[in-house]
């Protein structure tokens, strides 16, 4: 390397270096990069342990650099209570989709959350069932097509999405949730800035954090990668506003 | 140490656990074992460990699948219906092949039945409940002194063999009360290494506990691995006690509590002079197959009587282990009842023995 070129960004060395088989235009890649950034960046990744969920996002047990926990569908927060409990000195991160945490995972989140475990959950919220093949998830918005809501999500029939950082914010045990995207580079930065703030919550101990970020699912969707991203800011953020609905004080 | 103390069964698991050096405990109420998480909720903390109360039973399982990730002895009790809810979680403990002890104090069935004793819970420990192809090391106490024995030896059993034990009891044992003594005690410092646990990657290779793989040739090298494993368990691992069966004509075959009564029968019918005898499980997996087709064998032997606490579940190993070489009655009580041994022998004398 010349002496005036100054390397600004390299790849890092919590991701392991291997092909990903996320679909095009997904942004669980964009995601991990940022889960890894944070960690690197506050030295937690020696003492880190992931607790991986079913979906899409359970491919990520083969893409960090970490010792990693495969659990079962919607159980990661128990699994991470277990962790945490029995090793208080770990920090331990659980990387849930929304119908791992949003349908089936319901009691554990609100559990984890309220007993104040010393963990952070990342919630990425895309609106649909991924791996399983795009079925109405209980985050999928009001009208949106899916396997299984053929004829679109109604209300009276399908109930109305669930807003789960709201939700939560209402415990005493969360010390930190906000509501994140990813689907421009501000939103990025914004999405960074949050899970630096929730894994800092974890090491002071405060409680448990989480970060909601509002994804996309380009092929179960229907959109393209582009139209994808645009569609958060046009139908999912009107509905899922962005945002800290919890921080508490010393954070 | 070294003295008797009276304890109750449900308590009595509990420090059993301790004493095999367990210090985490997760669980959710159900009777008839709720004293069993109310000792450890109080007597952990005095020895430094932690009591979780769960928000289910879905989520303990999952629980001690995060600290037996981790690299701790753990353990959980529960009794039928929230040991069937546990299933999905057992599974995957087996498949990422983690050591737990699970306690199921078995109650009547099915669904929500009732609180009374019962045996109905076989088939889903044995052969087992979950998904895939798995078993659980599931031992079999028939009183509160081998109960203790038996807790300590789960936790060995599924260090050695990273695999999840189950000591399968029933309500009554749960709840009676007797003398006790407590004659082992894991020294901490001598619990076994456990390198492949999830403690941080430390600067060291990545650990990952998993029981997925989407590859079907390394899915199955993994499944070939675990059944090379549960053939060394079946060899080395068997436990049963014969109490006067190796000349008797009349074999009784009964686990846990009906064991025990089936041992006074014998003890009964002996001193009237008739030819019984007991062949009791205690590993009911590994079952002790290979002393049941000695005795079908013998020329004495001239039938089995198998009494359970159900419609009839170990029977079905009892004949898988005979082969038809000899007859086979059965005996069931269900619904919280519980033979009493004058039953039992009645069922004994109007058997045709010769008939075969």
């Amino acid at each position: 390397m010349s002496p005036e070129l100054k390397q600004i960004f390299k790849p890092s060395p919590i991701l392991t270096p291997i092909q990903r088989s996320f679909c095009p235009g997904c942004t669980h890649g964009v995601i991990h990069r940022l889960v890894a950034e944070c960690l690197e960046e506050l030295q937690l990744a020696e003492k880190t342990v992931l607790v991986i969920p079913v979906g899409c996002a359970t491919l990520a047990v083969d893409y960090f650099e970490l010792d990693t926990i495969q659990s079962a569908h919607g159980r990661a927060p128990a699994v991470a209570t277990g962790v945490k409990r029995s090793n208080p000195d770990l920090f331990v991160v659980t990387y849930q989709g929304d119908g791992d945490l949003a349908s089936i995972g319901t009691a554990e989140i609100v559990h984890a959350a309220n007993r104040g475990e010393k963990i952070t959950t990342i919630f990425v919220n895309n609106g649909i069932y991924g791996m399983t093949g795009g079925q109405m998830a209980p985050t999928t918005l009001i009208g949106w097509k899916t396997e299984t809501s053929p004829y679109g999500r109604e209300a009276s029939r399908e109930g109305n999405p669930i807003r789960i950082s709201e939700m939560l914010s209402q415990l005493n045990g969360p010390a930190y949730i906000a509501r994140t995207a990813v689907n421009s580079p501000k939103a990025v930065l914004g999405t960074k800035r949050a899970i630096k703030k929730a894994f800092t919550a974890q090491m002071k101990g405060l409680g448990f954090s989480l970060v909601e970020i509002l994804s996309t699912c380009p092929t179960n969707w229907g959109f393209s990668p582009v139209q994808s991203l645009k569609r958060i800011d046009e139908e999912t953020i009107p509905y899922y506003p962005l945002g800290e609905f919890k921080a508490v004080e010393g954070l | 140490m070294g003295e008797k103390i009276l304890m109750k069964g449900a308590e009595v698991l509990g420090e059993s656990a301790i004493k095999a050096g367990c210090r985490l405990f997760f669980g959710y109420p159900i009777t008839p074992q709720n004293e069993a998480p109310s000792y450890m909720a109080k007597r952990l903390p005095e020895v430094g460990g932690v009591f979780v109360q769960a928000e289910s039973e879905v989520a303990a399982i999952n629980m001690l699948y995060g600290a037996a990730a981790s690299g701790h002895r753990v353990m959980t009790s529960s009794s039928s219906p929230g040991i069937s809810l546990m299933q999905e979680g057992i599974s995957y403990i087996a498949g990422a092949q983690l050591p737990v002890v699970l306690v199921n104090v078995m109650r009547g069935g099915p669904g929500l039945g009732n609180i009374g004793p019962a045996q109905g819970d076989y088939f889903q420990s044995v052969k087992p409940g979950g998904n895939g192809d798995y078993h659980l090391i599931t031992l079999a106490p028939m009183n509160l002194q081998e109960q203790i024995d038996l807790i300590y030896d789960a936790f060995e059993l599924a260090d050695e063999y990273r695999n999840p034990a189950m000591v399968l009891t029933d309500g009554l044992l749960g709840q009676i009360m007797e003398a006790v003594e407590f004659h082992r005690e894991k020294d901490l410092s001598s619990l076994p290494a456990k390198p492949w646990a999830t403690t941080g990657i430390n600067h060291r290779k990545k650990n990952l506990i998993s029981s997925f793989d989407l590859d079907y040739d390394r899915l199955e090298a993994i499944n070939h691995q675990i059944q090379d494993k549960y053939r060394i368990v079946k060899e080395k691992e068997v436990r049963y006690e014969s109490y006067f069966a190796d000349d008797a004509e009349v074999i009784l075959v009964a686990y846990g509590t009906t064991g025990r009564i089936c041992k006074a029968v014998v003890d009964i019918l002996r001193s009237e002079k008739y030819s019984v005898g007991l062949l009791r499980p205690i590993s009911l997996w590994p079952f002790p197959e290979k002393i049941l087709q000695q005795l079908a064998q013998k020329s004495t032997t001239k039938g089995f009587l198998v009494v359970e606490l159900s419609a009839g579940q170990m029977v079905e190993d009892v004949k898988i282990s005979v082969n038809g070489v000899k007859p086979i009655h059965f005996h069931g009580r269900m619904g919280g009842n519980v033979p009493s041994p004058k039953e039992i022998i009645d069922i004994i004398k109007t058997i045709q023995w010769e008939g075969k």
